[in-house]
Parts: C-alpha cells; structure tokens; sequence
C-alpha cells in the first residue's frame, strides 16, 4: 500500500479509507446501543455480543461457505444475548449495568470457548464494492473500496432515525424510554418493549461482530476485539441518541483508530502503540467535553440510569 | 428487628450459594453437550484447586492479585459506584514499578521493594483516582470511563515495553529489562507461595476496618446510600469520593508491582493477564464486602487453577473457566431477585 510518491498526502487519505474501513463495527453496535438505550436501558454487554458475534459468523461462514449466512448467525446470537441481558433485567431489584458486565465477561468466555477449532481455518469473506473504478491510483482504490455491511449501516441510519420518529413503534420505544409510568399508564408492558429493543440492539450488535472477523481484519483470533463494543456505548452518548450523529461520530472514531496505521505507512513508527489508543482517549475526551455533572444531557431518555 | 436481621443476614449467605449451585449445575449441562462427564469434571476441578498442597500453593498464588484487583470494584461500591477498570490499575501500577526499578540498580532489595510498591499504589491509585474526578467533578460515567481506561493502559504498556522501557535482549517478548533475581519479593518460607498473599489479605482487612469502623467508611456508605443526605448534614462528598477511588486503584497498582517483582521479574504484556477481569466477578460474588472477597478470590482462584488440568486431562480449551465464570456471575445476578422471597426462611415482621 506505501506508495512514496503520494508522501504525506497517504496520510488523509488512509485516514477517510480507516474512517469508512473500521468505522462499520462502530456503526451497527452504536446504532443497536442506541435503540436499546431509546427504551430506557443500557446493555453493556454487546462488548461480547460483538466477541460471540464475530466468533459465530466466522464459523457459520466456515462451515457453511457463505458469509452472508454468517453475517445472519452472528445476528441471531447477538439477539439471544440481547434477550438473556432483557430477561434477567426485567427480574425484580437487578442492574442493568450489572448484568451487562456480566454478559461482556460471559461473551467473550463463551467465544473464546467455542471459537477455539476456528482459529486456523479460513473462512470466505465478505465482497466489498471499489468506488474509485475512475482512478488509477493505487492508494485510492484502497480507500475507497467500500464494504457492503458499511452501505447497509448507510441506510439504516436514517431508517431508524425516521423510525423512531414517525412510526408508532418509535413513539412507544421512546415513551417506554422517558416515563416507564407513562407507558404503563398507556396499557405497554415496559419489559416486553425493552425486550425487543434490547434484542434488536443485540442484533445489530451480533452483526457489528461479524464484520471483526469476516471483512477487517477479516479473521477469527483472541485479540479481535479490543473494547470497540464499550466504545460504541459510549460513543451512542456523545451522539445523543441520535441514529444519524451515531454514524458521524462512527466514521471519526473508524477515522482515530487508522491514524496509528496510516503514519506507520509514511514511516512514523514511533507511538504506533499510543496512536492504536486514540479511539478510547477521543471517547473519554469527547464524554469529559459533553458531560456535566449538573444536568442531563440533551436528548436523553428519562428513565435512563448511566446518565441520572 | 433481630427476626428481620437474621434473615437478612442467613439470605445473604445462602443467596450466593444458591446462585453458585445453579450456576455449577448449568455449566455441567453445557459440558455434557460437549460430551465431557460434568461429576467427573468437578472432580477433576476439586482436585486440581485444592486436591493436594501443590494444588492449594497453585490456588493460593492466584488468588493473591485477585484479593487485590476485586477491591478495587469493592471500595467504589461502598459509594454506589460501579468501577470495572482494575484491569487498567493492574497493568499500570506493574509498568510504574518496573520503570522505577531501572535507575535503581545496586540500591538494597528491601528499599528497592519499598519504592517499587511505592510506585505501583501511586500510579495505580491516581488511575482510578482520575476515574472518580471525573465522575465527581464532570459527571462522567465511572463505568465506562474505567472501561475505556483498561484499554489505554494497555496500550501505555505496549507503547513502554516496545519502545522507551525495552530490553534490547528481549526480542521475542517485548519486556522491561528484569529488575534481577536478587530483588524479586520471595516466598513464604516452606512454601510456593510468594508474600504477595500475605499484602492481600492484610489489604482486605484494612479495607473492612476502614468502611465499617472508621467516620470515613461511615461517610462513604452515607454517600452510596443518599447523596443528597450526605450533602445536607455536609460531608465532603468529593474528598470521601476522590480518596476512595485513589483507594480502590492502590490496592490492583500494588498487585501489579507485585505481580512484576514477585512472578514476572519484569514488565510485558504477560501482566495483562485478566486478573483485573476476574476481580470484578470476585468483588460481585462477596457482594462488595472486603472480608468476603478473601474466600471468595481462593474459590475463584482455584477455579482458575484447575484450568491447567482440564485442558490436559479432558482437552477442554483454557477459556473453560471463563465460561464457568461467566455462568457464576449471571446467576449471581438473576439471583438478586430472590432477596425478601427465601422460602422456609423466618418471616420478615411489619412494625
């Protein structure tokens, strides 16, 4: 990919291709985040949400030979999780923020358990679409070679933003989210919505997962995963809880996290470590910068408890 | 009033147990779909935990860092915080006492020991400590920033093991040169056991004395019971807050140093090793209660143990105990219901 004669300028442009390259695992966990979150929970588990899901896509598609079934399986096991963390929430006197640090430990056990026989093997991976068919510079087709999953998430984010907006399930998510009394006065059985807020928020996470290991860095191991899951929680409150700031924020992050690659690329070693750190320090950065210890936040469900 | 006490004290005990015995009959399940025989598995487990005294040093050694790491969720708690970043302290409290160590050649064992443990509680504590101002002062949530700050660290450590604090001689384990065999922290005489054990448990007690006899664990657990009790009778919220947290990260940055002068002999990423993790699932299981944690972290500890052994003798992979672990700490969780609904347990009585 080191091309000399595009010097310093590899820089910005390895930067827009990491930005839409790693910005897509981001992308479906915070948007899933987002939604459960709409209905007054958060999950921290989809950090191993995003773990099992890369391992079970990884091996659906191992095993099956097709990726898109892998991209399906680590969704369905994304759910489930989603369902266990909404099942064992809805008992009476239990934390969320409990169980989803007992779910994140219980992901990446069950994971590194069952994913041990698909450490060698390679699986087929996702396609990805080249937009700079126009062009013969080498370091542009690797930028702009777009994956499928990250056009997908392109769509879904104003779907759910319009959603959550205009459809009746949206309002009631959102009722659910802001006054649990509210919506028990309105007849809503609040742990049943959180259900299938939390499940389709494990889904999205399941999916976020299998792009880890199916498309980049596009193999199942151990160290896949290094808290991009805990980031797109905190990234889903920077963002408001808004679908459409959730994808923004998603490409800076997909963006901080190629620096470390990209100056490596242009023959700045040192600091390699520091720069592959950027995404958390930018997440803590940015949660210094809009937090306040005097009002909640913008946007914010009600009946949230990370941010009461 | 002694009714209602008794029993909450008796649903105290058995509700973890419980929670442990469902957690142990669901995970034989799950190793039966593997075709593993689940009596013979906890036999094997029994034994490879405390079977033998050699299997008691194995158990022993690994709960010392855990004593440690699971104080700093426990002491937090106390506050009504969830900190889940001892992983973060762990690993920089062992990078700050192997730096330390470098300029410090020739100086006596004993004092070098004593500015390494230094170090390690210092680092440690001011990376927890932050943890807490930011929560005190900018309201940022102390379970996810403590997150995000296990992954910083270990990126610090990367970034000082590859480059500044590298031993030329090591190349296919980055590490900080060894701090020499001569100042490593010992064992206890007759034993495997190194003393780290010993600060362990010492550290648990301190911890107890400290939140249930002292005005300043009184305060604290004022604050986590009602913050806005704590600001009308006016306790100095962030000063309880601040010194908590610098706490609660002192006791993982110790078992850091420890864990570098008396196991590793140097810094690398071998002290990543998810001690901090485990601590987290020990601090829940005792239920936040610094006396609890010491046979709760030598049950965990001998979970971990007897990894070794199911690897070997049953090809199980070494994630085994994590999933185990996993599977305790969401029963323990679903457990939280059964508080005030104990069948067969005396009746609470209405005053």
């Amino acid at each position: 990919m080191a091309d000399p004669a595009l010097g310093w300028w590899g820089v910005p442009l390895a930067l827009v291709g990491g930005a839409i390259r790693s910005s897509t695992p981001f992308l479906f966990v915070s948007l899933g985040e987002c939604i459960t979150e709409k209905g007054g929970r958060i999950n921290l588990g989809l950090e191993g949400t995003l773990v099992m899901g890369a391992m079970s896509g990884y091996a659906v598609s191992f095993l099956s030979g097709s990726p898109w079934l892998g991209v399906l399986a680590a969704g369905i096991v994304g759910s489930l999780f989603g369902i266990l963390h909404a099942l064992i929430c809805a008992l009476p006197r239990v934390n969320d923020i409990a169980v989803g640090i007992a779910l994140m430990l219980f992901g990446i056990g069950l994971a590194f358990f069952l994913g041990k026989p698909f450490i060698q093997p390679s699986a087929p991976n996702l396609p990805s679409i080249d937009l700079a068919w126009w062009s013969a510079v080498p370091q542009l087709h690797a930028a702009l070679k777009v994956n499928v999953l990250f056009l997908v998430g392109l769509l879904l984010a104003p779907a759910i933003l319009w959603g959550l907006r205009n459809t009746r399930w949206g309002l009631v998510l959102r009722m659910v989210g802001d006054s649990a009394d509210a919506a028990r006065a309105m007849g809503y059985s609040v742990n049943g919505v959180r259900l299938w807020a939390t499940s389709l928020g494990g889904f999205l996470g399941g999916i976020g997962g299998s792009f880890l290991s199916l498309y980049y860095p596009g193999s199942w191991n151990e160290r896949l995963s290094s808290g991009q899951g805990i980031t797109a929680v905190a990234l889903v409150i920077f963002a408001r809880w808004d679908p459409m700031l959730c994808f923004y924020a998603a490409l800076l992050f997909g963006a901080a996290g190629a620096i470390g690659p990209a100056l490596q690329v242009v023959g700045v070693t040192s600091g390699y470590y520091l720069f592959n750190a950027a995404p958390y320090v930018l997440t803590l950065l940015i949660m210094i910068i809009t937090c306040s210890p005097k009002r909640a936040l913008v946007g914010a469900p009600g009946e949230l408890s990370v941010i009461k | 009033m002694a009714m209602a006490e008794s029993r909450e004290a008796a649903e105290a005990t058995l509700v973890p147990i419980l929670a442990l015995a469902g957690a142990l009959v669901v995970f034989g399940g799950f190793v039966a779909l593997r075709g593993v025989d689940p009596l013979a598995l906890y036999e094997l487990m029994y034994r490879g935990a405390f079977g033998s005294w050699f299997s008691w040093q194995n158990t022993l050694v690994r709960a010392a860092p855990l004593l440690l790491t699971a104080l700093c969720t426990a002491l937090p708690a106390q506050l009504g915080m969830v900190v889940i970043g001892g992983e973060g302290a762990f690993v920089i409290g062992g990078l700050a006492a192997a730096a330390v160590a470098l300029p410090l050649r020739g100086v006596p064992a004993l004092e070098l020991q004593l500015v390494m443990a230094a170090a390690g509680i210092v680092a440690g504590g001011l990376w927890i400590g932050a943890v807490g101002a930011l929560r005190h002062y900018r309201g940022v949530n102390e379970t996810i920033a403590s997150l995000l700050m296990v992954y910083i660290a270990i990126a610090i450590l990367n970034h000082m093991v590859e480059g500044p604090l590298k031993d030329p001689a090591s190349l296919n384990k980055p590490s900080t040169p060894p701090i020499g065999a001569a100042n490593m922290i010992g064992n206890m005489p007759g034993t495997e056991i190194h003393w780290g054990l010993v600060f362990g448990i010492v550290a648990c007690c301190l911890a107890y004395v400290l939140m249930q006899h002292t005005v300043f664990g009184f305060s604290a657990r004022v604050i986590g019971g009602n913050v806005r009790a704590a600001r009308i009778v006016g306790l100095p919220i962030g000063r309880i807050v601040l010194a908590t947290c610098f706490l609660a990260g002192a006791a993982p940055g110790l078992a850091g140093m420890i864990e570098v002068a008396a196991v590793q002999g140097q810094a690398n990423a071998n002290i990543n090793a998810g001690y901090g993790l485990t601590g987290i699932l020990v601090s829940f299981l005792a239920r936040h209660n610094p006396l609890v944690i010491i046979p709760v972290a030598v049950l965990l500890g001998g979970i971990s143990a007897s990894g070794g052994l199911l690897q070997r003798r049953l090809g199980l992979p070494d994630a085994t105990s994590l999933v185990l672990q996993g599977f305790i700490f969401v029963a323990l969780l679903a457990s939280e219901a059964l508080y005030g609904r104990m069948p067969l347990l005396p009746r609470l009585q209405r005053t």
